[in-house]
This record gives structure tokens, C-alpha cells and sequence, in this order.
């Protein structure tokens, strides 16, 4: 198809032509400054504490240190094991009930869950399945005659089980909204009642015939939860084990003590998750195209599926269900402690109310929620700017993205961010630009441009180009049709988009307080700042505050293009 | 939104050429440097109430002085000493973030032998004529380091054990009696797991229940047969570890959550630096009414908290007046209120007047609170030197799973 060039898009077409250069400048550079400034380090080089040699001291101490390896396979583990049953979950649960009207009252469910803050969510489920938390009180001590609660090691458990339950809950509903935007573009539906008129029973056909279709379009958004996993830090310090914790969290002890010498061998264990990462993306990576030859094999052979797998439609249900229960209960328990009083074990319900923490930290929340607001809403307009920009440019001047540079697109995400933001915080102070609201916003961007062009790029690219040729053909040029053809039908989707980088804005942690200086505060640095002291009645209240803002930009992602598109039935979700 | 405008003003005012470095000894001239600057002051966040007293104390010094103060919230102090390693790392030797620190123990001993920090300053603050330096010598050591002016005390703070008294009525008194205790009664003991600050805290207390001469610790580990010394800390913790909460095989990491496995009834002692956080906590309805606190028959450890301001610290003259300040007869006398904070003072009542006393007087300590001669010995910090040791040994035998 070869359209003519606007004679009035010189300029335009110039600008665009740069977009995905610059967009690629603007995550290359903050990832590999930091990395360097990570490596540098971990190979002796720190002039500041008197590091000037390059020698391996930083590794062989890092290797000496008696959980080295436990803290290792612990993050690799904890990593894989996570991101397998969430992905399995999510097929299951997609492959059994697409197209029901169950399956559309899930997808609701879905952006509160979403919206939860990883911290907060741990500390919820923290609550409920302790010796002393809900679980055990409801049935205490009249079923277990317990008085006081049982010495049983269930949170932090040194396999890790806990921290894995956790990080399940958490990315299951992130895999499913990703899986969801996909689906919208594969008309799994069709393809998988034909398959299911062949005589396929439904979990089958849609394994055959739809995951296929799908996997490609979710691989890159797996990856970024197999990295997360491996170097998660606030989930894990508050449900994964302590002796030793997974590398991350010793990562962090370390550049946090107060022997400064212990910098080297932090960004020692900083690396060595960075080469983990890359190998263990590389292990699936490579068990996917094992899995992909098996799976033709396999829907080859044609068998139509035992009824037992069918039947197991109900057993994905009820795990899912388990899942967002714990995560739906473990804030509602948080949200009952920010107005407890005196809560003891086994009383099922406070013993006291009282007002006190909503009352002191309101106020002060107030005008901390602002500064997130404008910090992430800003964010997500940059980078919704970048992102069509560098989608259109692809559309436009068919300019194909080079794998190489789709991967350094998605590099913030797959290196943990550990392993990189202590050296960026260094650059950033050496040129004198840290602490002001702009350099957050940059250091937002890095995390927030990648999120958002995750999900964005498979529905832009999957709209079906005859829309373009016919408005073309009745007149229409580029930015028309940019206009008033692609932006309105993919409305949903930049919606979607715009609402995960608004969460990931105020997600983030790390970026904020280092590139801030701790002079730039959000929910989630005063959040995790009180959680540091553990008092479950302000994490109740900040838990709340951290939920609200996402969950509306979610709600309004989903109600938007509802109300809008409420009398044209193509662009309903079935 | 005035936040992120003064964060916006800053980096702007960033560029601007350094002033020469504020002397305290010319107060005066301090004072009216320090008239419109904004102070970043980096103290532990984890703590509403005393979250609240630092935002009144920006209240005063705004008032007073036209000082307006920031809190920046870290979760650990040392965030703040690595900000500085960074800014020095990246060659920032002015115009840093960081303008005073809450700091003691290792942080300042770090933060000291690498040239990180701006003075000596604190003997020339006005306020230091009311410092208790012989009744309190831990206001000029800590950690056995001599602070050499470089930091200024403005708490006082000593371990003591809470417990309650109606379900434990006879809590052990001493090291070896805890010991007992939690052989007979396996899994409602706890500690946070060293490297935490209470955590490595509870070790020295042991170390110094187990020891026959204590006097060692206050020499460099270097110095003495190590292995000899901290032999019996072993031999107990062996001993205590499979009898702890969870059989030693997870730890609570920090002082609150310690504190919340007493109020959820997991354990039966905890233990807290400051003696009237018990009274705090039931006044806020997060302990019973029965909680107690004690220490222990051979006495307990007790350091003092302070405040020191980085060598390249932006607003020096806003940081000294804060510090001189928080040693301000009233603002200790408030700090002291167990309804506000209960931190201990770190001034000699005898220096003050009738009516700075008065304020003292009045405060009531609180349901919980050991009245300060009740408190018994304080017993020294040991030198830096043995923590690192102990923590490090500690981690080799406990720290990772078997």
C-alpha cells in the first residue's frame, strides 16, 4: 500500500522521524549511566570511598558471605515460580471463561486489584494468614482452642511460599489486563467457537487455537513480571524470608548500612541480579520455543481434550477467586485498622474505634496526593506524547522498530531497578539536576514510557490498516486520519495505557527518592516511609490514599470509552 | 503544590555561588543568615508522633526565626548518609540536599572518619550552657567515639522491656533469667534481626549480662582476645535461638514490628530504646492498659540521639539555629511530655531556671513510664568496633538458614 506524502507534513514528518530516536536516547541513557554507575563500583572503582583499583575484592567478599547463594536461589526461585503460576493462572482462567458473563464481572474486578500498591497489598495478606492475623481470630479460639495465637512459621517462611502467594496475587490481574488488550485485537472468540464446533471442548480449543495467537503479544509484559519478581524489594521485606532475605533485600541492607565499605559489595550483589535477570530471561525464553514445538505437536495430534480438562474451569475460578480474595481482604483489614484502636488476638473485630490516624495524617495527605497527581498526570502526557509519536512514525513512514532497539525499550523494566538508580542518582547530582520536579518526571518516564507503549503497541499495531486506506481514498490526510480515524477507535486502549502508567507513576518508589533527594514527596515515598514502622493503622490509611488515585484513573479508563461508545456495538469488549 | 514550588526554587537557587561558612560562635550573624532559608532535616519517618513534634517544631522555628522547616522522611537514617556519599562521589562539595541529620552509633562514626560532616559547632550553640555533659557523658561519646563538637545531643535514650502484667505478673530481671524463661516458655520471646538498630542493641545487653568484667567493651574488639570475650554470647545465644519466636528461624526486622507481636499477642516481652513509648502506645489505644515496663537488675543500655549537618549542607545557618533550638529548655520540656513525645532530656536541671524546672515538673510521666530513678544503671554503648564484629558473627551463625 503506498500512500502519497503530504505536501504540508515536512516539518511534521522530520519531527516524527526523530520521536522514536530521541524516545530510544531518553531510556538508553538513564539505564546505562546507571548500570555503569552500578558495574563501576562492584569492580572497585569508587574515587569517593577511596576506590580507585579495578579488582574483584567487591565479588569475592560478596561470595564469601555465607548467604550468598541461598539469597540467590531464593530471588531466582521466588522470580520464576511467580511468574509461571501467574501466567498459568491467567491462560486457565481466560481459556475457561472468555466470552461468559462471569468472565466480564472478573474484568471489573480488575482494576481495583490493580490499583492495590504492592506494599500495601503484602500487608494485607501479611494480616490475614499470620498465626494472629483474621484468618486464625475467626476461628479462635472456639474451633482451634487457641488463646493465644500458635508459634507457627507461616509469613517469611525460608522457602519463600509466602512472598511467591503474594507476588501471584499481585501480577496474575497485571498479566490478565494485558492478556485482555491482546485479546481485543485476535478475535479469540470466533476462533475458538469454530474450534469448539469441531468437537474441541472449550478449554482445549481455546489452548489450540487462541494462545497461539496471544503468547507473542504477552511475552514482553511476562518477562517484566519475571524481572520484577527476582528483584522485588518492598513485598519481599515484608512476606519473604530473612536468613538470608532474596538478593535485592540484602542489596538494599547493604547500600543502607552504615559501614560505607559495604558499598563495593552491594553493587557486587547489584550485578550479579542484573546477570541473573538476563539468564534467567534467557532460560524462558528458550523454554518457550521448547513449548512452542511441543504445543504444534500437539494441536496436530488433534485429540479434542478429556472432559476432565473442561471441568477444570472451576478449579481456575476458585484460584483466582482465592487470589483476589486475599488481596480484597487483606485491605479491607487494613482499611478496619486504620480506625482501631485496640485490636488483640482472638477478637475478630476491634475492640475500639477511633479516629485519630485519619485525622492526623488527612491533612497532610492532602497536599502530598496533589504533588502525585501532577507528578504522574504530567508523566503519563509526556509519555503518551512519545508513545504515539513513535507508533505513528511506525504507521506513517514505515519505519520498522529493529528488535534491538523494541529491546531497549523495555530495559527499565527488565533490569531491576535496584541494579541501576544508585549509579543514575550519582549522574543526576553531578550535573546539579536532582531534586526538582522535572528531573522526577524524567526519572518517572523511564518506567511509566515503557508500560504504557507495553500496552499500547499491540492494538495500535493490530488495527486493521483498510481504516487508514479508506479515508485516504476519500480524502483524508495523515494527521486526519491520525486524528479522527486511529486515536478515536484505539481510545480504549490509550486509555488503558494512560491508566497503568498513571499507576506505575505513583508507584514508584526508588526513582522518586533518589532522583528527588527526598525533596519531592508522593504517597508512595511517605507511604513506605511509615511502613518502615510497621504501625498497621497508618498503613491502612496511606494503603487507602495509594489505592484511590490509580483506581479511578482505572475506572475512568473503563468507563470512558463505555459511555462514549454506548450506541456502537463493534466497540464493545465480549 | 508549595513543596514541589520550593523544590523547583531550590534547584534554581542551586546555581547560585556559595556564602562563606556560617561561625557559631558570631550567633548573631547566624541568625539573620539563616532569616528565608528552608531546612531539610532527614529524620526516620516511621513514627506519627514524632512526625507531629518535628512539624511543630517547624511551627516554632518559622515563627521564631523565619526558618521554614522540611522533614524529609527517610525510612533509615543511612539514605541520608549514602545522599552525601553520592553528592561527594559526584563532586557536589556544596549545595548538598541534606541539611541535618538525625544520627548516632555507627551512622556518625561513618559519617565522621570520612569527612562528612560540618563543624565542631555544637559546644558553641547558646543552648549548650544548659547541656548535662557530667550527669550524662553519653552526650559527648557516642559509641564510645568522641563527638568532638561535630554532633549535637537532643535526646536522651535508654533500652527498657515491656511486657504485660497481666498475663506475664514476674518478667525476667536479667540476662540469664530471660534465658530461663524462654526454655520454659519456647516461642514468646523475640528480637529484630541485627543488623537492626534494637536488634544489635539486644546483643550488647546480653553480652553485657554474660560478661564478668564489661569494662573490656569500651576498648577496641582489636584491642582484646575477641573470641574470649564474646565466647559466653554464644554459648546463650545457642542456647536462647531455638527457644525464640518461630524457633530463631524468621525474625521480626524492626522496632515496631516488634512491638506489634506483643500487641497481637505473639510474644510476651518487648523492648524499646525510648522508656515511655509503652505509655504512648496505650494512650493510642495500640497496647492494653496492663503494659508495663522494667529493666533489667544489672541495668540497661543507654545512648543519646543527635542531630549533626553535613560538610556540604545548603542552608548551615538555618541547620545550627534548628539544632540550637531543639536543646531550647521548652522544646525539651515538650519533647519530654509522654503525650507528646517522651523522649528524655538531655539538659542539666540544676542550669536552669525556676521556671524552665517548672516545665519539667509538671510533665506526667505516664501509665507505663519508669520514673528516671527507677530506670537504674545506664550502661555505656560499647566501642563501634564490637557491633560490626558481633553483627558480622551473628549473621555467619544465625543469620542464614542452616
Amino acid at each position: 500500500m503506498l500512500l502519497s506524502k503530504p505536501v504540508s507534513g515536512g516539518v511534521a514528518d522530520a519531527l516524527l522521524r526523530q520521536t522514536p530516536r530521541l524516545t530510544i536516547g531518553l531510556l538508553l541513557l538513564p539505564v546505562g549511566a546507571g548500570i555503569f554507575g552500578t558495574l563501576a563500583p562492584a569492580l572497585g572503582w569508587m574515587p569517593a570511598l577511596g576506590g580507585s583499583a579495578l579488582t574483584l575484592d567487591a565479588f569475592r567478599s560478596l561470595i564469601a558471605w555465607p548467604g550468598f547463594w541461598e539469597a540467590l536461589r531464593l530471588s531466582l526461585v521466588t522470580g520464576i515460580v511467580s511468574t509461571a503460576l501467574s501466567l498459568g493462572l491467567t491462560l486457565w482462567l481466560v481459556a475457561s471463561w472468555q466470552g461468559t458473563a462471569l468472565f466480564r464481572t472478573i474484568t471489573r474486578l480488575l482494576s481495583p486489584l490493580l490499583s492495590v500498591p504492592h506494599a500495601a497489598a503484602a500487608f494485607g495478606i501479611a494480616f490475614l494468614i499470620a498465626p494472629s492475623g483474621w484468618i486464625a481470630r475467626l476461628f479462635s479460639p472456639w474451633a482451634t482452642g487457641w488463646t493465644r495465637p500458635p508459634d507457627l512459621l507461616i509469613v517469611q517462611d525460608p522457602w519463600g511460599l509466602t512472598l511467591i502467594l503474594g507476588l501471584v496475587a499481585k501480577e496474575t490481574p497485571f498479566l490478565l489486563l494485558m492478556t485482555l488488550a491482546a485479546l481485543q485485537q485476535v478475535d479469540g472468540n470466533r476462533s475458538r467457537i469454530l474450534a469448539e464446533s469441531m468437537g474441541y471442548g472449550r478449554v482445549t480449543a481455546w489452548m489450540k487455537t487462541v494462545l497461539p495467537l496471544i503468547y507473542p503479544q504477552i511475552r514482553l509484559p511476562v518477562y517484566a513480571v519475571l524481572a520484577y519478581g527476582m528483584s522485588v524489594v518492598d513485598m519481599a521485606v515484608i512476606l519473604g524470608p530473612t536468613r538470608p532475605s532474596p538478593l535485592a533485600v540484602q542489596t538494599v541492607t547493604w547500600i543502607t548500612d552504615p559501614d560505607l565499605s559495604l558499598r563495593f559489595q552491594a553493587s557486587a550483589a547489584a550485578s550479579v541480579l542484573l546477570f541473573a535477570v538476563i539468564a534467567a530471561l534467557i532460560a524462558w525464553w528458550l523454554t518457550e520455543k521448547l513449548a512452542a514445538r511441543a504445543g504444534q505437536r500437539w494441536v496436530f495430534a488433534g485429540a479434542r481434550g478429556a472432559r476432565r480438562v473442561q471441568a477444570s474451569r472451576g478449579v481456575a475460578l476458585s484460584l483466582a477467586a482465592t487470589s483476589s480474595a486475599l488481596v480484597f481482604l487483606g485491605m479491607l483489614g487494613l482499611a478496619l485498622w486504620s480506625f482501631t484502636g485496640l485490636w488483640r488476638f482472638p477478637d475478630v473485630l476491634p475492640a475500639s474505634y477511633r479516629l485519630t490516624t485519619w485525622e492526623r495524617e488527612g491533612p497532610v495527605m492532602f497536599g502530598t496526593a496533589t504533588d502525585t497527581v501532577l507528578l504522574a498526570g504530567t508523566s503519563v502526557a509526556l509519555a503518551l506524547v512519545f508513545v504515539i509519536g513513535c507508533l505513528e512514525a511506525e504507521t506513517r513512514l514505515k519505519i520498522r522498530v529493529h528488535p534491538a532497539s523494541l529491546l531497549i525499550l523495555y530495559l527499565p523494566l527488565l533490569v531491576p531497578q535496584i541494579g541501576f538508580l544508585p549509579g543514575l542518582q550519582t549522574l543526576a547530582i553531578s550535573f546539579g539536576v536532582d531534586g526538582g520536579f522535572w528531573v522526577v518526571v524524567a526519572a518517572h518516564l523511564v518506567f511509566v514510557l515503557p508500560y504504557m507503549f507495553l500496552s499500547l503497541a499491540d492494538p495500535w499495531r493490530a488495527l486493521n490498516p483498510q481504516y487508514e486506506t479508506v479515508a485516504a481514498a476519500l480524502g483524508a490526510g495523515p494527521n486526519r486520519s491520525l486524528f479522527a480515524i486511529r486515536l478515536p477507535l484505539l481510545l480504549r486502549p490509550i486509555l488503558t495505557a494512560s491508566a497503568v502508567g498513571f499507576a506505575v507513576s505513583v508507584g514508584q518508589y526508588l526513582p522518586t527518592l533518589l532522583i528527588g533527594g527526598g525533596r519531592v514527596e508522593t504517597l508512595t515515598t511517605e507511604a513506605v516511609a511509615l511502613a518502615s514502622g510497621g504501625n498497621r493503622r497508618i498503613i491502612g490509611v496511606y494503603a487507602l490514599a495509594q489505592m484511590i488515585l490509580p483506581f479511578v484513573a482505572f475506572a475512568l479508563a473503563l468507563i470512558v470509552p463505555t459511555l462514549l461508545f454506548r450506541r456502537r456495538r463493534g466497540m464493545a469488549i465480549s | 503544590m508549595k513543596r514541589l514550588i520550593s523544590a523547583l526554587a531550590l534547584s534554581a537557587s542551586l546555581a547560585l555561588p556559595a556564602l562563606a561558612e556560617p561561625d557559631p560562635k558570631d550567633w548573631d550573624a547566624v541568625v539573620a543568615e539563616a532569616r528565608g532559608q528552608t531546612v531539610f532535616w532527614n529524620a526516620w519517618g516511621g513514627d506519627p508522633r514524632i512526625n507531629d513534634f518535628i512539624a511543630s517544631v517547624g511551627d516554632e522555628i518559622e515563627e521564631r526565626y523565619g526558618i521554614t522547616l522540611e522533614h524529609v522522611k527517610v525510612s533509615d537514617t543511612a539514605t541520608a548518609v549514602t545522599r552525601v556519599v553520592s553528592e561527594k562521589a559526584a563532586g557536589r562539595d556544596e549545595g548538598g540536599a541534606v541539611d541535618l541529620i538525625w544520627i548516632n552509633g555507627e551512622n556518625f562514626v561513618s559519617m565522621k572518619r570520612n569527612d562528612l560532616l560540618f563543624g565542631p559547632f555544637a559546644e558553641d550553640l547558646p543552648n549548650w550552657q544548659y547541656v548535662d555533659t557530667e550527669g550524662k557523658p553519653a552526650v559527648l561519646i557516642d559509641f564510645t567515639e568522641p563527638t568532638d563538637g561535630l554532633e549535637s545531643p537532643w535526646a536522651m535514650a535508654q533500652l527498657v522491656f515491656e511486657y504485660d502484667a497481666e498475663m506475664l505478673p514476674n518478667p525476667p530481671r536479667s540476662a540469664q533469667e530471660l534465658l530461663e524463661y524462654a526454655v520454659e516458655n519456647p516461642g514468646r520471646v523475640a528480637f529484630p534481626q541485627p543488623p537492626n538498630y534494637l536488634g544489635g542493641t539486644f546483643l550488647k545487653q546480653i553480652l553485657y549480662g554474660v560478661l564478668d568484667d564489661p569494662s573490656v567493651l569500651q576498648v577496641p574488639a582489636e584491642t582484646v582476645d575477641y573470641d574470649a570475650v564474646t565466647a559466653p554470647l554464644w554459648a546463650y545465644l545457642d542456647e536462647l535461638t531455638p527457644n525464640l519466636w518461630r524457633s530463631g528461624r524468621a525474625y521480626p526486622q524492626n522496632e515496631p514490628r516488634l512491638a506489634q507481636l506483643l500487641a497481637d499477642g505473639e510474644t510476651d516481652l518487648s523492648f524499646a530504646l525510648n522508656p515511655a513509648r509503652a505509655s504512648a502506645a496505650i494512650a493510642d489505644g495500640e497496647l492494653p492498659e496492663s503494659v508495663r515496663t522494667y529493666v533489667f537488675d544489672e541495668g540497661t543500655i543507654g545512648n543519646a540521639s543527635f542531630v549533626a549537618i553535613p560538610y556540604n549542607a545548603s542552608h548551615k545557618a538555618a541547620a545550627l539555629v534548628l539544632a540550637n533550638h531543639l536543646l531550647d529548655p521548652a522544646t525539651q520540656a515538650r519533647a519530654q511530655d509522654p503525650n507528646v513525645l517522651g523522649f528524655q532530656t538531655v539538659l542539666n536541671m540544676e542550669a536552669l531556671s525556676a521556671d524552665q524546672r517548672a516545665a519539667f515538673d509538671a510533665l506526667d510521666l505516664g501509665i507505663a513510664t519508669l520514673a528516671p530513678a527507677d530506670r537504674g544503671v545506664s550502661l555505656n554503648e560499647p566501642h563501634a568496633s564490637w557491633m560490626v564484629r558481633i553483627e558480622e558473627e551473628w549473621a555467619a551463625r544465625y543469620g542464614v538458614a542452616e
